[in-house]
């Protein structure tokens, strides 16, 4: 009903959700019950004509393999996003000096696949580390022996190249007057950056960034190449083990559109809270 | 003034009361002295001296180009002019030379620091989209002035129901009118507790219908006998309100005086054209 109100007002864009209870009801619209009945249908058609008792005895490297998989991803993600908002930044305003490597930062890792940034990093620079017994004595080399080091970083340099891209275009589409009212009310340089460009940047390309957080998570899988067990690496073992070929991948698939979801969640529940429509 | 020049933004809030007895007060609250404003070679003002007096509010007309809005940002220097110089209550904002026949802010906390007792009105009121209408308000008094965050708020709400605004405090900018915008715009410059605000065409961009709203609101303030320089081209508003009129041409004060004698009887051929061609 709201919903409707909403509508039929001329010249009025709906700005707000529909209510709790009008979100039952969409889901109760007519082509949304046959596809939710088509879906219940192939799940139940899987889980009766494939084996699963696999499930049960790998169920504890799965759930070690999902934890990495997350946890890459958040870390990644994290880190790297911390590095895209200097990356962007000084590519908007910085000196030349700053600029350059940024904009070819940015250039390298867009323009390579991560694989191979991952196999250079980890096959590369990793078997380098051996050689120098300074690093063989340093307190980094319980770390530097491992694989995740090398695939939590490729990550994150590949989140942060991409990332720090978007961050330019966010921030330098900002509208130069609410800078401009920053600096006229006395703001430091600092305080503009952090109260009003950052979280306005930030805002504007939120849905760009909870797509290339989709995108990252698709990424993770690349990691079991350099023998780090994510989810994905835990399935494949499942595959070798039991000869099964499908329904193991079902699985991941399924894991994967999950968290696909839970994200998707995430960034909604993010960009309901500041409304800007337009921007 | 030595001792003004060691007070900071917050110990001059405390003194706001006593203001009007203090024999500091002779001193002029905002002192153009010949500025001349290049942008490349195309120099727009040539030459413009203007003092506002505790009380005056002076409206600066002229046509579009003729250097009223730079004039306006000279004061605070968003604009920074390429000779001449700025005094705000007798302080004189230091610049130093930056290439050939440029200048740049010499001491940042300096600018600052007057910044604050300014209040700038824009015309497309560059309001912070990503803040509601009361985070607006108190962002500079508790980011920049240091207030604590009850007493800003408490003052926000004050203001916000003084410009008609208190049912939308919550609300975000982007879901307001252009005149609702502005009116909150008005409450956000005042909030600093600004000795001068300036006004840069706050009507300009606004829908006719709603520049009564704006001008109502303005108008109020230059009847309790705020300070106010104030660019416009509403030419019945700046009878009304102003104490001193400035007609600008060509980056030139054509001619100045009080608003009856410019209005009514203007010595210059141009002025009397310009008032003239806006009936």
């Amino acid at each position: 009903m709201t919903t409707e109100a909403l509508e039929t007002k001329p010249g009025m864009t709906r700005l707000v959700e529909p209510a709790h209870g009008d979100a039952i009801g969409a889901w109760l619209r007519p082509h949304r019950v046959v596809l939710v009945l088509i879906a219940a249908g192939l799940i139940l058609l899987m889980v009766l004509s494939m084996r699963w008792d696999w499930l049960p005895r790998y169920a504890g490297q799965l759930c070690l393999g999902l934890w990495r998989t997350i946890w890459l991803l958040v870390a990644s993600v994290a880190l790297g996003f911390c590095f895209a908002v200097p990356l962007g930044l000084v590519q908007v305003t910085g000196p030349r000096l700053l600029a350059w490597p940024a904009r070819g930062f940015c250039t390298l890792i867009r323009g390579t696949p991560l694989l191979l940034q991952l196999w250079l990093l980890y096959f590369g620079v990793g078997s380098l580390f051996p050689q120098f017994p300074a690093i063989r004595d340093s307190v980094f080399w319980p770390y530097l022996r491992e694989a995740w080091p090398y695939g939590l970083l490729s990550l994150t340099l590949s989140f942060a190249g991409y990332e720090g891209e978007v961050m330019r275009g966010a921030f330098a589409g900002v509208p130069r007057g609410e800078l401009e009212a920053a600096h006229a009310f006395g703001m430091s340089r600092f305080t503009a950056l952090r109260r009003i460009w950052l979280p306005r940047a930030f805002y504007r390309v939120l849905p760009t960034l909870g797509g290339e957080v989709i995108l990252q998570l698709k990424s993770t899988p690349l990691v079991a190449t350099i023998t780090v067990v994510d989810i994905y690496g835990v399935i494949s073992h499942v595959r070798q083990d039991t000869y099964l070929v499908y329904a193991p991948l079902l699985f991941l698939a399924f894991v994967y559109m999950g968290l696909t979801g839970i994200l998707v969640m995430l960034v909604r529940f993010l960009e309901k809270r500041i409304p800007i429509p337009g921007a | 003034m030595p001792e003004n020049r060691a007070m900071n933004a917050d110990t001059r809030l405390c003194l706001d009361s006593e203001r009007s007895q203090d024999a500091e007060h002779q001193v002029a609250a905002i002192e153009v002295v010949d500025i001349h404003k290049y942008f490349g070679p195309l120099e727009v003002l040539k030459g413009i001296s203007l003092t506002a007096h505790d009380g005056d509010v002076i409206a600066i007309i002229g046509a579009s180009g003729s250097g009223k809005s730079t004039l306006l940002r000279c004061i605070n220097m968003l604009e920074i002019p390429s000779s001449g110089a700025v005094r705000v209550r007798g302080e004189e904002i230091a610049l130093k030379p930056d290439g050939p026949g440029r200048r740049m802010i010499a001491d940042r906390r300096q600018i600052q620091r007057i910044r604050t007792r300014l209040g700038m009105v824009f015309q497309s009121f560059n309001l912070w989209q990503h803040m509601t209408l009361r985070e607006n308000v108190i962002e500079v008094p508790v980011q920049v002035l240091g207030q604590s965050r009850k007493a800003a708020i408490e003052a926000a709400d004050s203001l916000l129901e003084r410009v008609g605004l208190y049912e939308k405090r919550d609300v975000y900018p982007a879901f307001l009118s252009g005149g609702q915008q502005q009116r909150a715009a008005i409450a956000r410059a005042l909030a600093i507790k600004p000795d001068v605000m300036l006004f840069d065409e706050p009507t300009s961009a606004l829908d006719p219908e709603l520049v009564g709203e704006v001008l109502t609101v303005i108008g109020d303030l230059a009847r309790e006998g705020r300070t106010m320089i104030l660019v416009t081209h509403e030419m019945g508003f700046a009878r009304d309100v102003a104490s001193r009129v400035v007609f600008l041409h060509q980056g030139v004060v054509e001619e100045a005086g009080d608003p009856v004698t410019i209005f009514s009887a203007p010595r210059s051929e141009r002025l009397r054209k310009f008032v003239g061609s806006i009936r």
